[in-house]
C-alpha cells in the first residue's frame, strides 16, 4: 500500500475523488478476499478430512484442520484398493505416451503448414479446421473404433485424440513468427526440410511446445469418459479418474442418470467413509497441484497466443 | 478513420499473399517431396478419425443394426427424427440443455468481465498476483473432483447447510442436491466456480493493451474511477467480448454434458438430463440401444451448434462489430 501512494502523487493532479477512492478499494478488496476464499476453502477442506480418522469425521464440523490426525485413509487408497492402483498405471501410461506422441504429432504437421511455400498450405488448413467444427458424434466414433478394435485396448487412449485442430493452430501461429530469413540461410547452406524443423525451429519452439505438452498432459491426467466408454468392462484399462468416480459414486446420492434411484445418504455413507474420498480426491489432484506453477505460465502463454491473436 | 488502415492492412496482407503464393511446378513439388510425403499420412489419419465418423450420419437415416453394418442396415428416410421429435424426453433435453447453456454462457461471460475489471483496479502488485493464481487453480481439476467438492459442500453436513443453519435461516438442512428447482442454479454456479479465473485471463491481456493515455485524459477530464470502467475499460474489451461470444456461441450446446451427468440423479432428472446424456443413454442402455436414434440426435445437435455460430456472425457482421470469418 505504501508504494502505492508513492507511485500515485505526482500523478494526481486532483485528489478530489480520495474518498470515493478508498471506499472503493476497500469494497474491491472484501469481493476479491471472498472470492479467493470461496476457491480454495473446498479444497482445503477435503485435505483436512483426509488426514482425519474416519469414524471421527462421520459428526461433521471439520473446517480447516483435522480434528484427528490418522494417514489411514492414505494407507488404504494405496495398498488396500487395487483398482485406484491399476488406474494409476495407467493414467500415468496414457500421460507419458500421450502427451510425447501428440506433441511430436502436432509438432511435425504444424511446422509443414506453417511453411509459406508449401503447396497445399491453404487447402490442408481448412482440411483441419473443418475437423474442429463439424465432429461425427459420439456413436458414430464408438462404432467406427469397435470396427478398429480400438476399444477395449489402450491405443484408444493415445491414437485418436493424437492430432488435434486447436493444438495445431497454436503451434502454427507460434510458427509463423519465426522470421523466415533463419530458414532460407539454413537452406542456402543445405539443410533439408526435416533439418531446418528439428536444427532450427525445435529449439527456438520450446515454450510452446511446454505450453502444448502440459495441456496435454493435463487432458490426459484428468481423463475418464474414454474409459468409461470404451474401457468400461476391461478394469485393466481403466483411468485413475474413473476409479474415483467409482469410489465417490458408491457414497453420493447421484447414481447416474440411468438408475433412476438415489440411495440414501446414510445407508451410503457406510459404503466407504467420507475421509477415504477425501484421500483419493487430494491424491488425485496433487500432480496437477505440484506442476501447478508451470501450468500458470506456460497455459496463459498458449492462451494467449490462441485466444487472442491480432 | 480505423476503416481505411484496416483496408489499407488487408491490401498489404493481400499483395504479400500474392508474392508468396506458392507455384504448382515440377521444381516445387520435387523439392517439397517431404513435406508432401508427410502431410499425406497425417491427411489419411485424419480422415479416419475425422472425416469418416461423418459418414456414420447415414445411421440416422436408417434401422442401423450393428451385425449389419451400415451398408446392410435397412433404410428408413426420416423416421428416426420424426420419433425424436416426438418423444417427450427429447423435448425437453433440448430445454435443458439450451437454459443452461446459456445461464452458464450469460453469467460466465459477466463474471470473466466483472472479476477481470475489478482485478485490474488492484494497485499492490503482490495481491493481484495472489489472487489471480488462486483463481484459475479450479480450471485444471477434472469434472469428477469439482463435482465431489461442490456434492461434499452442499450435502445436508456440508459447509452450506452448516452456515444456513448457523444463521437460522433454515432450521433443517435443506436436501439441495434432490431439488429439481436449484439443479441449474446448482450447475451455473460450479462452472463459474471452476473457470472464472481462467476465462477472466483473456480479458486481463486485453485490458493491459489499453492506451494508457486514454486513461490519462480521462483523468485531466475529471473522470473518477468508475468513469474510467465504464467508459474506457468496458468499451475497450467490446472486440474481445464479441470474438468470445462467438466462438462460445458454438459451444453453448456442448457445456451440457460431464458436470450434469456427474451431479445429476434420479431426483432431478427432469431438469439435468441434456442431449449429450439423452444420445449416451442410447448407446449405452443395454436393453433398449439405438445407434440409430442417437446419431439422429447427435446431428441435431451438431447442426443448432453451427446455425448458432454462423447466426452470432452475421449479427455481429450488421452491427459493425469484429468477426470470426
Amino acid at each position: 500500500m505504501n508504494d502505492e501512494i508513492a507511485l500515485q502523487k505526482p500523478l494526481n493532479h486532483k485528489r478530489k475523488m480520495a474518498t470515493e477512492d478508498i471506499i472503493f478499494t476497500i469494497f474491491n478488496t472484501i469481493f476479491l478476499v471472498l472470492f479467493a476464499v470461496v476457491t480454495l476453502y473446498p479444497v482445503l477442506n477435503t485435505l483436512a478430512y483426509s488426514f482425519n480418522e474416519g469414524n471421527d469425521a462421520v459428526r461433521g464440523g471439520i473446517h480447516l484442520l483435522p480434528r484427528r490426525w490418522s494417514l489411514d485413509n492414505y494407507k488404504e487408497i494405496l495398498f488396500e484398493r487395487p483398482g485406484i492402483r491399476q488406474g494409476f498405471i495407467v493414467t500415468l501410461g496414457r500421460t507419458v505416451l500421450g502427451t510425447f506422441t501428440a506433441l511430436a504429432a502436432n509438432a511435425l504437421l504444424s511446422f509443414i503448414l506453417s511453411r509459406k511455400k508449401f503447396l497445399f498450405k491453404s487447402s490442408l488448413s481448412l482440411f483441419w479446421v473443418i475437423t474442429m467444427y463439424a465432429s461425427g458424434g459420439l456413436i458414430p466414433v464408438l462404432i467406427l473404433f469397435r470396427y478398429l478394435h480400438l476399444t477395449s485396448s489402450f491405443w484408444v487412449y493415445i491414437i485418436p485424440g493424437m492430432v488435434s485442430a486447436f493444438n495445431l493452430m497454436v503451434l502454427r501461429t507460434y510458427m509463423e513468427g519465426i522470421p523466415d530469413s533463419l530458414e532460407e540461410s539454413a537452406q542456402l547452406e543445405g539443410a533439408g526440410y526435416m533439418r531446418i524443423f528439428w536444427s532450427i525451429i525445435t529449439p527456438l519452439c520450446k515454450p510452446v511446445y511446454a505450453t502444448i505438452a502440459l495441456f496435454v498432459a493435463v487432458y490426459h491426467w484428468n481423463a475418464w469418459f474414454d474409459a468409461m466408454l470404451y474401457n468400461r468392462f476391461d478394469p485393466q484399462f481403466t483411468t485413475l479418474q474413473y476409479e474415483l468416480r467409482k469410489l465417490l459414486d458408491s457414497v453420493s446420492a447421484s447414481t447416474g442418470q440411468t438408475s433412476g434411484t438415489a440411495v440414501t445418504e446414510a445407508a451410503a455413507n457406510t459404503i466407504t467413509p467420507i475421509t477415504v474420498r477425501a484421500a483419493a480426491t487430494i491424491a488425485t489432484m496433487a500432480p496437477i497441484i505440484a506442476l501447478y506453477p508451470f501450468l500458470q505460465r506456460y497455459f496463459v502463454t498458449g492462451l494467449t497466443i490462441g485466444g487472442v491473436k491480432e | 478513420m480505423e476503416n481505411t488502415v484496416s483496408q489499407q492492412e488487408k491490401l498489404k496482407q493481400l499483395t504479400e499473399k500474392e508474392l508468396n503464393k506458392p507455384k504448382f511446378t515440377a521444381k516445387e513439388f520435387k523439392r517439397q517431396w517431404v513435406l508432401i510425403a508427410i502431410s499425406a499420412v497425417y491427411v489419411i489419419y485424419g480422415i479416419i478419425f475425422y472425416y469418416l465418423p461423418l459418414i456414420g450420419w447415414i445411421m440416422a437415416f436408417q434401422n442401423f443394426k450393428y451385425y449389419d453394418g451400415i451398408a446392410g442396415s435397412k433404410f428408413v428416410g426420416l423416421d428416426k427424427f420424426k420419433f425424436l421429435f416426438s418423444d417427450k424426453t427429447f423435448l425437453l433435453v433440448i430445454r435443458n440443455t439450451f437454459a443452461m447453456g446459456a445461464l452458464n454462457l450469460f453469467f460466465s461471460t459477466v463474471m470473466a468481465i466483472v472479476f477481470a475489471i475489478l482485478l485490474n483496479e488492484v494497485r499492490n502488485r503482490h495481491f493481484k498476483k495472489t489472487i489471480q493464481t488462486i483463481s484459475y487453480l479450479p480450471h485444471f481439476l477434472s469434472w469428477i473432483i469439482v463435482v465431489a467438492i461442490v456434492h461434499d459442500a452442499l450435502t445436508s453436513t456440508g459447509i452450506i447447510n452448516e452456515l444456513l443453519l448457523k444463521f437460522g435461516i433454515v432450521d433443517k438442512a435443506y436436501p439441495f442436491l434432490g431439488d429439481p428447482n436449484m439443479f441449474w442454479g446448482i450447475v451455473t454456479f460450479s462452472h463459474l466456480w471452476k473457470e472464472t479465473g481462467w476465462n477472466a485471463i483473456i480479458y486481463l491481456a486485453a485490458i493491459t493493451a489499453i492506451d494508457p493515455c486514454l486513461y490519462e485524459s480521462a483523468a485531466i477530464d475529471g473522470a473518477g474511477r468508475f468513469q474510467k470502467m465504464w467508459y474506457i475499460t468496458l468499451p475497450s474489451l467490446r472486440p474481445t467480448i464479441i470474438i468470445l461470444l462467438i466462438m462460445n456461441m458454438g459451444n453453448v450446446l456442448n457445456a451440457g454434458f460431464e458436470l450434469q451427468y456427474l451431479l445429476g440423479n434420479g431426483l432431478v432428472q427432469s431438469v439435468s438430463k441434456t442431449i449429450d446424456i439423452y444420445v449416451l443413454d442410447w448407446a449405452l442402455n443395454a436393453r433398449n440401444t439405438d445407434y440409430s436414434l442417437g446419431t439422429a440426435a447427435g446431428i441435431f445437435k451438431t447442426a443448432v451448434s453451427l446455425a448458432l455460430i454462423f447466426l452470432t456472425n452475421t449479427i455481429a457482421k450488421k452491427t459493425g462489430d469484429e468477426r470470426l470469418f
